[in-house]
């Protein structure tokens, strides 16, 4: 609307009112778009990163209390299902995180903002550590409900394909030495990546159909007791608050690694020096 | 635009003609792969029968993955690739001439082989042509999404090994499809819908990788 207005037939106090818009804005505190920039996210990271550790922390303690001494024992599988408190979150954080990588990717490509990229990549391993994890829970609770560690069901074949999607970002971002081309293919194969996600996960589950009945279902679960489900969420909640903080740590460090040639990181990396001296 | 896509046609088909070695190369790899299975697993007919799609299909897919780090390397190393991309003529256009062509000299001529080599493993006679069909059908999109890949590992160091990790997991639902049509007619069910869906993919795949390849090309020449 601006862009029109301007040159056209502004009248002077038009025009006046428009540069004092651009003025504002340029001076503008508030805008969250400044925190689009390295050196302006880099504190704020800093200072968030320790509420959502510490809240991770206190919900994982009392998710854990509330899964080891409150919810009751299951009528079906006894207390090797207190698992799930673990693995239910583990594997939607998995997911959640490729597609918020997936996000970062897509905002980084249209606005080419370096920060996108960098926070995709700060997201990564901590994605695919929830997938490990999902998986290698899930193998642990399938021994003794299924009495096999691994099926090719539906849901472990695409958490596995999820896994590999996870290596094939993190290898191709590590073996681009040029870091603005590392950014963008690693952001161009997590969007292919993510909409590949629904069609594997589809695929994935007629082919399991078609072979054999599925034996084992993870849906027959009867409906969960109340104090169950609210701790699953509660743990849930501490996965995404520790996601979050790792995140946010993680790309303070990538913000110091890429933006090593400036001023005001030299100055922080001073800082921080003459701290860990005393 | 169709002056474009038919010169790289035959610019692509002449450099094929005359590099025909890593033609046949491709193609004897899935020779030799599917030849290897029953030495691996024991000569027992009815096993073979069994596996033979699966393994036909799975053979394919290493076979197109070989012979994809080619299709944009010699155009990178000698400067063609700068220069197609700086042309004015919508890359898209070319992209999609490149990877046609690659198609018909590495997915076709498995698709052809396939029925052969499946009378070794005691298929029954009838489903040869789908076995070829289902590959004709599914090639495409395995080269398309493949070179997507190729596009983002060229010039990457180990990046034949690096394209396989990317390509594979995403090459899963062509398989389920393909090798899920043969077994559905072994079976006497009804294959239309894995044909639909492996049909539905190809296309989509025609209408959305070109450019997500021809954006990962500019990558790796910028």
């Amino acid at each position: 609307m601006m862009g029109n207005d301007r040159g056209m037939d502004a009248t002077p106090g038009r025009r006046q009112r428009w540069r004092q818009g651009i003025e504002a804005r340029q001076r503008a505190p508030r805008s969250l778009w400044r925190f689009a920039a390295p050196q302006q996210f880099y504190p704020l990271a800093g200072r968030l990163a320790p509420w959502f550790a510490a809240s991770a922390a206190l919900l994982t303690v009392l998710g854990l209390y509330l899964a080891f001494f409150v919810a009751p024992t299951d009528a079906q599988q006894g207390e090797v299902y207190r698992i799930i408190f673990l693995h239910v979150p583990a594997a939607w954080m998995s997911m959640f995180l490729y597609l918020v990588m997936a996000f970062w990717g897509i905002v980084g490509w249209v606005l080419n903002t370096r920060l996108s990229f960098m926070m995709a990549h700060a997201l990564a391993p901590t994605g695919a550590i929830w997938c490990f994890i999902a998986l290698w829970t899930g193998a642990l609770w399938g021994r003794p409900t299924w009495g096999t560690y691994w099926v090719w069901d539906a849901r472990l074949t695409s958490q596995l394909l999820l896994m590999f999607l996870y290596l094939g970002y993190l290898a191709l971002t590590r073996a681009i030495e040029d870091p603005r081309r590392a950014d963008r293919a690693g952001a161009l194969l997590a969007i292919v990546g993510s909409i590949n996600v629904p069609i594997i996960y589809f695929s994935v589950q007629w082919w399991n159909t078609l072979h054999q009945g599925a034996s084992v279902s993870l849906t027959r679960a009867p409906s969960m007791a109340t104090v169950m489900l609210v701790t699953m969420l509660i743990m849930a909640f501490a996965a995404w608050f520790y996601s979050i903080a790792v995140a946010l740590w993680r790309v303070r460090t990538i913000i110091l690694e890429r933006e090593r040639h400036t001023d005001w990181v030299a100055a922080e990396l001073d800082r921080l020096a003459a701290r860990e001296r005393g | 635009m169709g002056a474009v896509f038919a010169a790289m046609m035959r610019r692509e088909m002449a450099l094929a003609w005359r590099g025909r070695t890593d033609v046949l190369l491709a193609l004897s790899f899935f020779v030799v792969v599917v030849c290897l299975f029953p030495f691996g697993i024991g000569p027992e007919a009815n096993q073979l029968r069994a596996i033979a799609p699966g393994v036909v299909w799975v053979t394919a897919l290493l076979a197109s993955l070989l012979a994809l780090p080619r299709l944009f390397e010699h155009d990178l190393r000698d400067g063609t690739l700068e220069q197609l991309l700086l042309s004015p003529e919508p890359a898209v256009v070319w992209v999609l001439a490149k990877v046609t062509v690659h198609w018909l000299v590495t997915g076709v001529p498995v698709a052809l082989f396939a029925p052969l080599l499946a009378g070794l493993y005691d298929l029954q006679p009838e489903v040869l042509p789908l076995l070829a069909g289902t590959l004709l059908l599914g090639t495409p999109t395995l080269t398309l999404v493949g070179a997507i890949g190729a596009a983002l590992t060229l010039g990457v160091r180990s990046g034949a090994v690096l394209l396989a990790l990317l390509v594979l997991p995403l090459a899963v639902p062509v398989l389920i499809f393909g090798a899920g049509a043969v077994e559905a007619a072994l079976g006497g069910v009804s294959y239309t819908a894995h044909l639909a869906l492996l049909g539905a993919g190809g296309l989509a795949a025609v209408a959305l990788a070109p450019w997500a390849c021809v954006a990962a090309l500019r990558l790796a020449v910028s």
